[in-house]
């Protein structure tokens, strides 16, 4: 089990390192003459070069990354270009914004799919065709789109939730629900039609297994069985397409965020990729590689936690 | 030289056919089909049918309401909405497709060459997709729009790699599987070089799951790209769903309408998307959801069952698929008792039946079968479906073949054999532990207590079977059902695991019938027989009278072909045993 976790850990953060390297060098080395597109149009060489100078664009690539890589080991990345903050400062605050809206919106699908995915699958006739039905069109429709439908009808037409803004649920809980439900369900929907399809299917199969005529024969309830030892059989598979979800999510959220105005990643993302503020597109990489590091290490937890053979291998 | 069972060009295409044939019978592949090839159409025609002016701003004419001259209406800048939409369907089936071509391409090529070569292709290939898995496209795309401006083409470029690990892992999956199969070694042995093998062989395999795997693709890049312009990154000259999107939501106050139109065009493309790569999958599957069918067993009066009978079957009848046309017959008119204490072994082999006579005893039939007529008794009573579902695991208990497949792989043997006792027995926590250890004991496992904190790949496949029949006798049933329980044993462990068998059946004094196509069990625990072919009972008696004068000729060649076998495997290992070498 330790050797399993620490290869995971390796694997993670070796994936990590290679992601930010690329990132930086292809940034970096596309990027043309910042100082210029910084200052305009009208300033000066000697202006231009002062900047690049302030900047450290003077300094050779190689150079620079390695100042780069050795302050991003201490969480140090540098400052933005457009308003000089230290990017860790600009990241700080967002990262737990976006980051709660997620996990939520993960959780919810978790616990959604496993609901419908086991309904489908054990039930069969027309609540199967029901569930099949709705998962495929909610995995269809983009989430954004649906969180436009969501404020359209649920906030402004019905004024059930703000249609924006954002509350910390440190300051308030109630105001978190009231600002976060709807970009959550605007995320969970694609999540919850994704995963439940993927549930759907794995009990079936593994439904299919001797062990589960034999457990019958041994008197067990359908029930007992389905969600006992179907349901744990088949979580496998399901936890990989969630992990694959939060991915998808955290660039949903990108959108969703401008939608319902959340002062998040997202919309760091979108101001600084308008204003070509590479430090913090840099720093933006890194925490979103480091949440899927982190997300995927947790899942493997999970599966060998739910699989004897992963835990004792 | 040719291989010989290299698909013509002809049988792919007329294959191709038929597939897009059986997608246009179902009807939802027919409709959403018939929805792409309309979006496609919209776009290729798009500049020829507009209706009004889709470009110039008229100020006169802002947010106009769905009327004759604008039959959507006018947009902020006075557009008209129709004609935007018609326009932008061009740039995003283009879009859509530009990205599918570039995964496509990278996707397929390195999961080909993975897959057929391994080794280092794979490590590197497969390292670099989790790479791309791991990055949110969104936040890429934007990113990369930072650096290299807002241009909707290289946009969908990049995209295009990113997901192109999707078409990697399909391809390469598919061509590991097939690699060593017998029709690509005989290519490869007959001299075809590689790259043919893989041209005709492989990719040939690959195609459909390929097919729907780009429908998926086709929808997301459509979705991602309307996201893209949404954020107000794509390029402002061009006319596209997402900038639309952006309009309607900046006047989503003034004019909620105009989010309808494209949200509408993209809900529609990319469900139709979804639902033909969901036809698509049904058509090649072909298996999903098969129910258990609920049984229509006859009235039960008229049967007559000995009194005192432990299991008697009469007329029984099982059938698979539920139409006329499709339905299968596998077991027909089959009739026998079992007394208490008494042995019969099911005697065929592989399809005559006689396995789905014991599933349908314990009505565990798989999904689609059914009895169709004929009963079961069990203590001299006609059952119903529901009562025989309730006796499992109390007075009727089974042991199947193959043991390692029969035990839940997630819990220890521990939990997996006192968790029935515990719910239909009601036993405690504690007496079940007792009773496990005890029934550990008496089927022979000498350190119960370790063996209980064990998962089942940790143990030995005779040790498993040991446990599932401690487990089938925990209730002490009066009827046991053993199917082919020795066929997946080694040698020595089937003596061992049918003497137990024996010495447990006369300990409790079950009725028991072994399912087998062994003569040799048949004559070693057996007091009566039964041989069945084709889903009937051809004859039946003591196992004596059946051994020394068979009636039927189908028993005559079963015992012929088994004496036959038994004396070409005994011969050599007899004179190993006796340390001469042959």
């Amino acid at each position: 089990m330790g050797r399993f976790i620490a290869r995971r850990i390796v694997a993670g953060i070796s994936l990590l390192f290679v992601i930010t390297s690329a990132a930086y060098f292809l940034l970096y080395l596309s990027g043309g003459d910042v100082a210029r597109n910084l200052l305009g149009p009208t300033a000066t060489d000697a202006q231009v070069a002062a900047k690049a100078t302030e900047l450290g664009l003077d300094q050779p690539l190689l150079t620079r990354y390695w100042d780069w890589l050795s302050g991003a080991l201490t969480g140090d990345f540098g400052n933005s270009w457009a308003s000089r903050a230290p990017v860790t400062e600009l990241l700080s605050g967002r990262v737990a914004v976006t980051l709660t809206i997620v996990v939520a919106a993960v959780i919810v699908s978790g616990i959604g799919a496993v609901i419908l995915g086991s309904l489908a699958s054990s039930r069969g006739g027309w609540v199967d065709r029901t569930i099949q039905v709705a998962s495929l069109v909610g995995a269809a429709v983009p989430g954004f789109l649906i969180a436009m439908v969501l404020v359209l009808v649920v906030a402004i037409n019905l004024g059930w939730f703000e249609p924006t803004g954002y509350i910390n649920p440190s300051t308030s809980i109630t105001g978190w629900l009231s600002t976060a439900v709807l970009p959550i369900t605007a995320l969970a929907v694609a999540g919850v039609a994704g995963v439940t399809q993927q549930v759907r299917g794995s009990m079936l199969d593994e439904r299919r297994k001797d062990y589960v005529r034999t457990l019958e024969c041994r008197g067990l309830s359908s029930r007992t069985i389905t969600y006992q030892h179907v349901l744990r059989n088949a979580s496998g598979p399901a936890l990989n397409v969630l992990a694959l979800m939060f991915v998808a999510m955290l660039g949903g959220a990108v959108v969703v965020e401008q939608v319902f105005s959340i002062p998040g990643l997202g919309k760091l993302t979108v101001t600084s990729t308008l204003s070509s503020d590479v430090p913090v597109i840099m720093g933006i990489v890194v925490v979103t590689v480091v949440l899927v590091v982190i997300l995927n290490l947790l899942i493997d937890l999970l599966q060998a936690w739910l699989n004897p053979k992963v835990r004792l291998s | 030289m040719t291989a010989p069972i290299a698909p013509t060009p002809r049988a792919v295409t007329q294959q191709r056919a038929s597939l897009l044939r059986s997608v246009l019978r179902q009807p939802l592949g027919a409709i959403a089909l018939s929805v792409i090839a309309l979006f496609v159409i919209v776009a290729i025609i798009g500049p020829w049918i507009v209706p009004g002016d889709a470009y110039t701003a008229h100020l006169d004419a802002i947010l106009l309401p769905p009327g004759t001259d604008h039959i959507l209406g006018t947009d902020p800048s006075g557009r008209d909405v129709l004609s935007r939409l018609i326009i932008a369907t061009r740039s995003s089936m283009l879009g859509a497709t530009i990205a599918l071509v570039v995964a496509a391409a990278i996707g397929i090529s390195t999961g080909l060459v993975a897959g057929y070569y391994r080794g280092w292709f794979e490590s590197i290939f497969s390292y670099g997709a989790s790479l791309f898995l791991a990055l949110p496209s969104m936040v890429v795309l934007l990113a990369a729009r930072s650096v290299i401006g807002p241009n909707l083409w290289w946009a969908m470029v990049i995209f295009g790699v990113i997901v192109s690990p999707a078409f990697y892992r399909l391809t390469f999956a598919t061509v590991a599987g097939v690699r060593h199969e017998l029709y690509v070694d005989a290519a490869r042995t007959s001299g075809l070089s590689d790259v043919r093998i893989i041209g005709r062989h492989i990719l040939s395999v690959v195609r459909a799951p390929v097919i729907i795997q780009a429908a998926g693709i086709a929808g997301v890049a459509i979705a991602i790209q309307a996201g893209l312009e949404f954020l107000g990154m794509g390029d402002a000259k061009l006319i596209t769903w997402g900038g639309m999107l952006n309009d309607g939501f900046q006047a989503i106050y003034r004019q909620p309408w105009l989010l309808l139109w494209p949200t509408l065009a993209l809900v529609l493309i990319s469900v139709a998307l979804t639902l033909v790569a969901n036809t698509l999958r049904d058509v090649l599957e072909r298996s999903s959801s098969a129910r258990r069918s609920r049984s229509s067993e006859q009235a039960p009066a008229v049967y007559t069952i000995p009194v005192g009978s432990a299991l008697s079957v009469r007329d029984l009848e099982v059938a698979y698929g539920n139409h006329k046309a499709e339905r299968a017959v596998v077991v027909r008119n089959v009739s026998f008792d079992v007394a208490p204490g008494e042995v019969l072994g099911l005697v065929g082999e592989s399809g005559s039946g006689k396995t789905q006579t014991a599933f349908a005893i314990l009505d565990v039939l798989p999904g689609g079968g059914r009895i169709t007529s004929g009963c079961v008794a069990l203590a001299g009573k006609v059952t119903t479906q529901a009562q025989r579902a309730h006796e499992r695991g109390r007075s009727v208990a089974y042991i199947p073949q193959e043991p390692m497949s029969n035990l839940d792989p997630s819990y220890t043997i521990g939990a997996q054999l006192t968790k029935p006792m515990r719910k239909c027995a009601k036993m405690t926590k504690t007496e079940a532990n007792a009773n496990a250890l005890r029934l550990l004991t008496r089927v022979g496992i000498a350190n119960p207590e370790r063996v209980m904190s064990l998962y089942p790949h940790q143990v030995s496949g005779g040790m498993a079977q040991r446990v599932l029949i401690a487990g089938a006798i925990a209730t002490e049933p009066d009827v046991l059902i053993a199917d082919e329980p020795t066929t997946a044993l080694d040698v020595t462990v089937q003596a061992e695991v049918l003497d137990l068998l024996r010495d447990l059946q006369a300990e409790l004094g079950m009725a028991m019938v072994i399912v087998t196509h062994n003569f040799g069990v048949v004559a070693d625990i057996c007091d009566r027989v039964a041989v069945m072919q084709d889903g009937s009972i051809v004859e039946t008696g003591d196992v004596e009278s059946v051994f020394d004068r068979p009636q039927h000729p189908y028993t005559r060649e079963l015992l012929g072909a088994i004496l036959d076998d038994a004396s070409v495997r005994t011969l050599p290992s007899s004179t190993t045993t006796n340390g001469v070498p042959s």
